[in-house]
C-alpha cells in the first residue's frame, strides 16, 4: 500500500442551498484539503458549520455547486449512472443517528444485505454466511440476523450500522458524528471498533465530530470548520500543542478536562455570541465578529488557508 | 450539622408499571446536599439519574411512575408525599429546574417576558409592572443582550444558547435554595456550553443556591462540582468529594467511566481505549447481586450473589463495592485507574 497516495482530494468544494428569494446559504464554500490512503481525517466545528454537508458532498449524496471531489484521482461529479454504482461500492457511510440511520421495518440481516444485493456479491448461501461474519467482525452474533433494530440498544444498532457500511467491502467510510448518540462507556466499545476494522481492511477515513477529544485521539490530521471554510488544518499532535488560528484555540480552551485540578487552575477563553447565520455572510474574515484578535483590516481580508510550517495550514489574516 | 442540610434523600426507590412488568428505575438511593453546595451525578443514559431527581421535584408521572421506598427531605420537612398543591407551592419558587433541551421546555407559544412573570406571579404577590421590571433584571443577570426589546420575543428567536440562558433566568427569577440542573449544557455546542458553564458558576457564588447538577461529561463535572455521585443501574456505586473520585476513584465502574475518555491535555502511545466490555442491565429484572459485576474484569462470586454495602473508605468519600472488603484480594490500581496526564 501506497501510504502517500491521496485517495480523496477535495479542491475548491462550494455547496450552497437555495433558500428562495435572494437568500443563500453557503453551507461549504470553498474548502480544499485531501485524505491519503488509510488515513483518518478528523474533521471538527460547531454544528452548522457544514462538516456534516462536507461529508455527504464527498459522497455525492449532495451534488456540488462548485469545486471538484477527485476519489482515486477520479472527477466523481462527472460519474455516470454505472460509474456511480462501482464508486458507491468503494465508499460508504455511517450516521450519527442510530435510530434514524435503519429501516424499522427491515430485519438486521436484510439491512447489512441490501448493499450485497446491489452489488450482487454474494447469493444464497454465501450471502447468509457473509453477513454472519460481518455481525460477528462488529461484536454481534449471528443469531441478531433475524431481529429488528428495535430490539437493540444504541451502541448495538450503531454497530449494525458499521456491518452495514463494510457489506460492500469500501475503501472510503464517512462516519458522520458516529458516537455523539452514544454513552460514554459505548462511545469507547465504537471507536475501538472502527479503529480495529481499520488496521484490518486498511480503510481510509473521515471521521466528523464536535467531541475534540475523541477527534485527536482516533484522527491522523484534524481540520477545524467554522461557517463553511476550514480554518486550520494540520497533524492531531500539532493541533492540540500548537493551535494557532484563534478559533481553534478557544474551540480547545472550550473542552472541559476531567481533572479537577486542571480545570481549577485552567484559563479559559469564552467567545461571546453565536455562531452567525450562514445565509449572506458579510465579506471579509467570517470569524471576525466572535474573534479577540480582531482588527480592522480583518473586515476586508478573506483569508486564505497557507502553510505555516510543514503540513500545518491555517486561514487567518491576523497569525 | 443537620441544619447545613437543605436535601436529604434516604433510600429512594422509584418504579413504573409498565404493560412489560416493573421496572426499577431507582433502586435504594441516598444522598444529601449541603447549603450552597454543588453535587455532581454522573452516569450513562438510563441509570436513574434525571428519574431520580425528577422524583425530589415529583415531576414523574405518576401513575405509571410510584415511588415505593425511602424519603425525601427538603429543608428539613418530609416531602415524600406531599400532595400536588402542596408541590405546586414549592416547585419553582424554592426549587427549580433547569431541563436538557432548550428547544422543547419553552413554551413556543408564548412570549418569553410572560414565562417569567408567569412563574413569578404564582409565587409572589407582585404587580405585572414590577414583575416585568425584575424579568429584565433577571434576563440581564444571564446574560441576554438587549433584554428590554428580546422580552417580547418568542423562543423560536432564540438560538439554542439563548434559550438556555432564559430556561435559567425562569428556575431562577424566584431565588430558589435548590436548583437542579439536568443535563443543562448536553444540547449545545462546546463554545455555548463554555459560556452557559461560567454562567452558572458566576451566578452560583451571586445567588448562593445549591445545585444538583446532572450530566454525562465527566469533564463538566470536574470543572463544576464539590461533590461527585456515579451511578449505575439504579444505584450509587460511589460518591464523595470531586478530587477523591477523580484521582482516586475506587469502584471499578469509576476506573472504566475515566478511562474510555480521551483526554485532550494527554498523549498516549495506545491507540486504543479502554472500553468496559458489554451493555448495562436490563431494569426489569435487575441482576440480585452487584449490577456491574457482569462487565467488571475484578469481580468475585460474591458480586453475583449479593450487592456490596456503601462503606465509608475517607473522609465523605463512599464506595459499594466488594473490593474494599478486607477479604477481597488486592487489585494492582495502578493499571485500572483513569487516564493520567503523562509528560
Amino acid at each position: 500500500m501506497n501510504k502517500n497516495k491521496k485517495l480523496i482530494e477535495v479542491s475548491g468544494l462550494k455547496k450552497y442551498f437555495n433558500l428562495g428569494g435572494k437568500r443563500i446559504l453557503k453551507a461549504v464554500d470553498n474548502v480544499n484539503f485531501f485524505i491519503r490512503e488509510g488515513e483518518t481525517l478528523g474533521l471538527v466545528g460547531e454544528s452548522g458549520c457544514g462538516k456534516t454537508t462536507t461529508g455527504r458532498t464527498i459522497v455525492r449524496l449532495y451534488d456540488a455547486t462548485e469545486g471538484k471531489v477527485l476519489y482515486n484521482g477520479e472527477d466523481i461529479q462527472r460519474l455516470g449512472k454505472k460509474g456511480m454504482k462501482e464508486f458507491t461500492k468503494k465508499v460508504q457511510m455511517i450516521f450519527q443517528d442510530p435510530y434514524a440511520s435503519l429501516d424499522p421495518r427491515m430485519t438486521v440481516g436484510d439491512i447489512i444485505g441490501e448493499g450485497i444485493d446491489i452489488h450482487n456479491i454474494y447469493q444464497g448461501k454465501d450471502r447468509k454466511d457473509r453477513i454472519f461474519q460481518l455481525l460477528e467482525k462488529v461484536g454481534l452474533n449471528k443469531e441478531h440476523a433475524n431481529r429488528f433494530p428495535h430490539e437493540f440498544s444504541g451502541g448495538q444498532r450503531q454497530r449494525i450500522g458499521v456491518a452495514r457500511a463494510l457489506a460492500v467491502e469500501p475503501k472510503f467510510i464517512v462516519c458522520d458524528e458516529p458516537i455523539s448518540a452514544l454513552d460514554v462507556s459505548i462511545q469507547a466499545q465504537v471507536v475501538n471498533l472502527l479503529i480495529n476494522l481499520q488496521e484490518e481492511f486498511n480503510l481510509t477515513y473521515l471521521f466528523i465530530a464536535h467531541d475534540l477529544s475523541m477527534v485527536k485521539h482516533i484522527s491522523n490530521r484534524v481540520a477545524v470548520m467554522y461557517l463553511g471554510s476550514i480554518v486550520e488544518i494540520t497533524n492531531s499532535e500539532e493541533l492540540y500543542t500548537n493551535p494557532i488560528h484563534p478559533y481553534t484555540k478557544a474551540l480547545l480552551s472550550a473542552i472541559p478536562i476531567p481533572d479537577p485540578v486542571v480545570e481549577r487552575e485552567r484559563q479559559r477563553m469564552i467567545l461571546q455570541g453565536d455562531v452567525p447565520s450562514p445565509i449572506n455572510i458579510a465579506p471579509g474574515c467570517k470569524f471576525r465578529e466572535r474573534c479577540f484578535n480582531a482588527k480592522k483590516e480583518c473586515a476586508t481580508i478573506n483569508p486564505q488557508l497557507t502553510e505555516v510550517s510543514p503540513g500545518h495550514f491555517v486561514a487567518c489574516g491576523m497569525c | 450539622m443537620e441544619s447545613k442540610k437543605i436535601l436529604e434523600v434516604n433510600d429512594l426507590r422509584v418504579s413504573f408499571d409498565t404493560y412489560a412488568g416493573e421496572v426499577q428505575a431507582v433502586r435504594g438511593v441516598s444522598f444529601y446536599l449541603n447549603k450552597a453546595e454543588t453535587i455532581g451525578v454522573v452516569g450513562e443514559s438510563g441509570c436513574g439519574k434525571t428519574v431520580s431527581v425528577q422524583s425530589i421535584m415529583k415531576l414523574i408521572p405518576m401513575p405509571p411512575g410510584r415511588i415505593k421506598q425511602g424519603s425525601i427531605l427538603f429543608e428539613g420537612k418530609d416531602i415524600t408525599h406531599y400532595s400536588d398543591k402542596q408541590m405546586q407551592k414549592i416547585r419553582g419558587s424554592e426549587m427549580g429546574m433547569i431541563f436538557q433541551d432548550p428547544m422543547t421546555s419553552l413554551n413556543p407559544t408564548m412570549k418569553i417576558g410572560n414565562q417569567i412573570i408567569d412563574v413569578l406571579r404564582r409565587h409572589k404577590e407582585i404587580s405585572t409592572a414590577d414583575a416585568r421590571k425584575k424579568a429584565v433584571e433577571m434576563l440581564e443577570l444571564v446574560g441576554l443582550p438587549n433584554p428590554k426589546g428580546r422580552i417580547n420575543q418568542y423562543p423560536h428567536e432564540f438560538s439554542g444558547g439563548m434559550r438556555q440562558r432564559v430556561m435559567i433566568a425562569i428556575a431562577l427569577i424566584c431565588g430558589p435554595k435548590l436548583l437542579i440542573a439536568d443535563e443543562p449544557t448536553t444540547a449545545l455546542d462546546v463554545t455555548i456550553q463554555a459560556q452557559i458553564l461560567d454562567l452558572m458558576k458566576d451566578l452560583k457564588n451571586k445567588i448562593k443556591t445549591s445545585i444538583i447538577l446532572i450530566t454525562h461529561d465527566l469533564g463538566v463535572i470536574a470543572g463544576m462540582a464539590e461533590r461527585v455521585i456515579v451511578m449505575y443501574a439504579g444505584k450509587i456505586m460511589e460518591s464523595g468529594p470531586v478530587d477523591n473520585i477523580f484521582l482516586n476513584p475506587l469502584h471499578p465502574y469509576s476506573w472504566g467511566l475515566l478511562k474510555s475518555v480521551p483526554r485532550l491535555d494527554a498523549f498516549s502511545k495506545e491507540k486504543k481505549l479502554s472500553a468496559i466490555p458489554g451493555y448495562p442491565p436490563d431494569l426489569f429484572s435487575p441482576p440480585k447481586g452487584c449490577p456491574f459485576a457482569s462487565r467488571c474484569n475484578y469481580s468475585m462470586e460474591i458480586c453475583y450473589e449479593a450487592m456490596p454495602k456503601m462503606t465509608e473508605v475517607s473522609n465523605g468519600h463512599h464506595v459499594a463495592c466488594w473490593l474494599t472488603h478486607p477479604l477481597a484480594p488486592a487489585v494492582n490500581r495502578k493499571s485500572a485507574e483513569g487516564n493520567k496526564k503523562n509528560e
